[in-house]
């Protein structure tokens, strides 16, 4: 068993652009292998996923046919998060000493159009108008804020944060700061949801370099170091997209068992995590993370929210690049573009969006369809 | 007129009813009623046809066609409120919602109804299941 050290971070910006989903993956796997100072020829394995661009392994031909082991993820959205567990695994194992993670994608513009029978649905579901990511979104906060006292300005809050991080962020899509009124009074997507609330499919690639303690120690990089990982799936009674039905018997989200199973294997605690990057699909999804992660107890975010806590400078800031409200959500790099995120964090190398107090403990959550949720702490 | 699918509802004497499914091993509620294979495993029941509104929203705009079959185009399309209905003691089920000029409100009592949805490949009208307040 060897320790995990992240030696390398390459991305791609994401937003819109003319070249290839598969190109900005290679793009953000070059600047990785730049990064951590390695040839791709001394690179032994990777796992890489795209959920709508392709095969992640059409990369081998433009980085080379060395011949590697090159297993493709496809893990709904959490392909990156996923991809990421393998390859730490491989390593932790005592198997490989060096490997590439990759994700890359490019989605068509607009809500996702799903397929009923695609995911074992039957076709009345999608043909009578239920079939919306949108929807569920708007009502599972909907439930949540008036289960435990969430205000609409909360919602606002969350979004307002995200633009004004990304403002610093050179790999975020939407850079510019938007002020809370037109966040509140935008286009109403799915009631209480507004246009500036939900993040937008997008594009990009990010990739990481993973290497053993040993060869991290070679390389002189033995920096930053995975402390603990988890990924979950849905368990009965979560409440999860795509679902005609729901248990009367309610239960845990996929999100808290892999947050307490990864918080266990780290050996640390919510109160010890000096960074986070929480799933933000919507502003509800960062609030409802907040609690789901064991940052605060349910109802608290409305507190924490108004007096800044979770801004950068505040007690936890939580995604300091503008998450996916402000860089979008290219399936398959999002959950990379996280943990790269909070790689630039602790080196801290984050300019005009770095936490201040020299951060040493970082939290990353990437949370999605059909019901799976994987939490990476890392840390130097 | 014909629903929108087999073994979705059925029409009886007191009004119509949602089909689900009773898990025999262990008498776990399921909705819709499974298709193939999966009988085996469930006894078919009629369920509840009232609940409380459990969660909503207002679908705002058109959804994508396929899979959405509605009748609407881009120009002729009306917002409509989509939720969850808790039926006691059985299951929470999806549904599209029927609100009038009232604002929805978690708990609200709700009861089913079947109405016109779209018409099908053929030309044939269908009918789909809704959830309207109760009084």
């Amino acid at each position: 068993m060897s320790d995990v050290y992240i030696v390398g971070a390459g991305i791609h910006p994401f937003g819109r652009h003319e070249i290839s989903g598969l190109e900005q993956g290679v793009f953000a796997a070059r600047q990785a292998l730049a990064d951590a100072g390695v040839a791709w020829e001394d690179i032994q394995f990777a796992f890489g996923g795209s959920f709508a661009a392709g095969t992640a392994d059409s990369a081998l031909p433009l980085l080379g046919l060395t011949g590697i082991q090159f297993i493709n993820v496809a893990n709904g959205c959490g392909t990156g998060g996923s991809s990421l567990l393998s390859a730490y695994w491989a390593i932790k194992s005592g198997e490989f000493d060096l490997g590439l993670v990759l994700g890359f994608d490019k989605h068509p513009r607009g809500a996702f159009n799903a397929i009923p029978s695609e995911m074992g649905l039957p076709d009345w579901y999608g043909e009578t108008g239920m079939m919306l990511t949108t929807q569920f979104f708007g009502m599972k906060i909907r439930r949540y804020m008036e289960l435990n006292g969430i205000s609409t300005r909360s919602l606002g809050l969350v979004a307002e944060k995200a633009f004004e991080n990304a403002v610093h962020a050179p790999h975020a899509w939407r850079r510019e700061a938007v002020p809370l009124e037109t966040i509140l009074h935008s286009q109403m997507v799915s009631d209480p949801l507004t246009k500036f609330m939900f993040c937008s499919p997008s594009e990009g690639g990010t990739a990481l370099i993973l290497a053993s303690e040993k060869k991290a120690r070679e390389l002189g990089a033995a920096k930053v170091k995975f402390m603990g990982a988890a990924m979950r799936t849905r368990v009965d009674g979560s409440f999860e997209v795509f679902s005609p039905m729901l248990d009367v018997k309610r239960g845990p989200s996929p999100t808290e068992i892999a947050s307490k199973a990864a918080f266990e294997h780290a050996g640390v605690g919510p109160e010890d995590i000096d960074v986070a990057q929480l799933q933000d699909t919507e502003s509800g999804a960062e609030i409802m993370h907040m609690a789901e992660n064991g940052f605060c107890a349910p109802g608290e975010q409305e507190a924490w929210l108004a007096e800044g806590r979770t801004r950068i400078g505040g007690k936890l800031p939580v995604n300091t690049d503008g998450g996916c409200l402000a860089c979008g959500e290219p399936i398959g790099a999002s959950g990379l573009r996280q943990v790269f995120e909070n790689v630039v964090q602790l080196r801290g190398d984050g300019g005009g969006r770095q936490v201040p107090g020299d951060p040493k403990v970082a939290y990353s959550q990437v949370y999605g369809a059909p019901g799976l949720s994987a939490v990476a702490i890392i840390g130097r | 007129m014909r629903p929108i699918a087999e073994d979705l509802f059925v029409e009886t004497p007191e009004g119509p009813r949602l089909l689900g499914g009773k898990r025999k091993s262990d008498g776990k509620i399921v909705f819709p009623y499974p298709p193939g294979a999966e009988r085996a495993f469930y006894e078919r029941i009629e369920l509840s046809p009232e609940g409380k509104l459990w969660s909503w929203t207002i679908q705002r705009f058109r959804p994508k066609s396929p899979p959405y079959a509605g009748d609407d185009d881009d120009r002729s399309f009306r917002p409509y409120a989509v939720g969850y209905v808790e039926l006691p003691g059985e299951v929470i089920v999806e549904a599209r919602l029927e609100f009038g000029d009232a604002e929805p409100r978690i708990g609200t009592p709700m009861r089913l109804d079947i109405a016109p949805f779209n018409h099908g490949a053929d030309g044939v009208g269908q009918t789909t299941y809704l959830f309207r307040p109760i009084g």
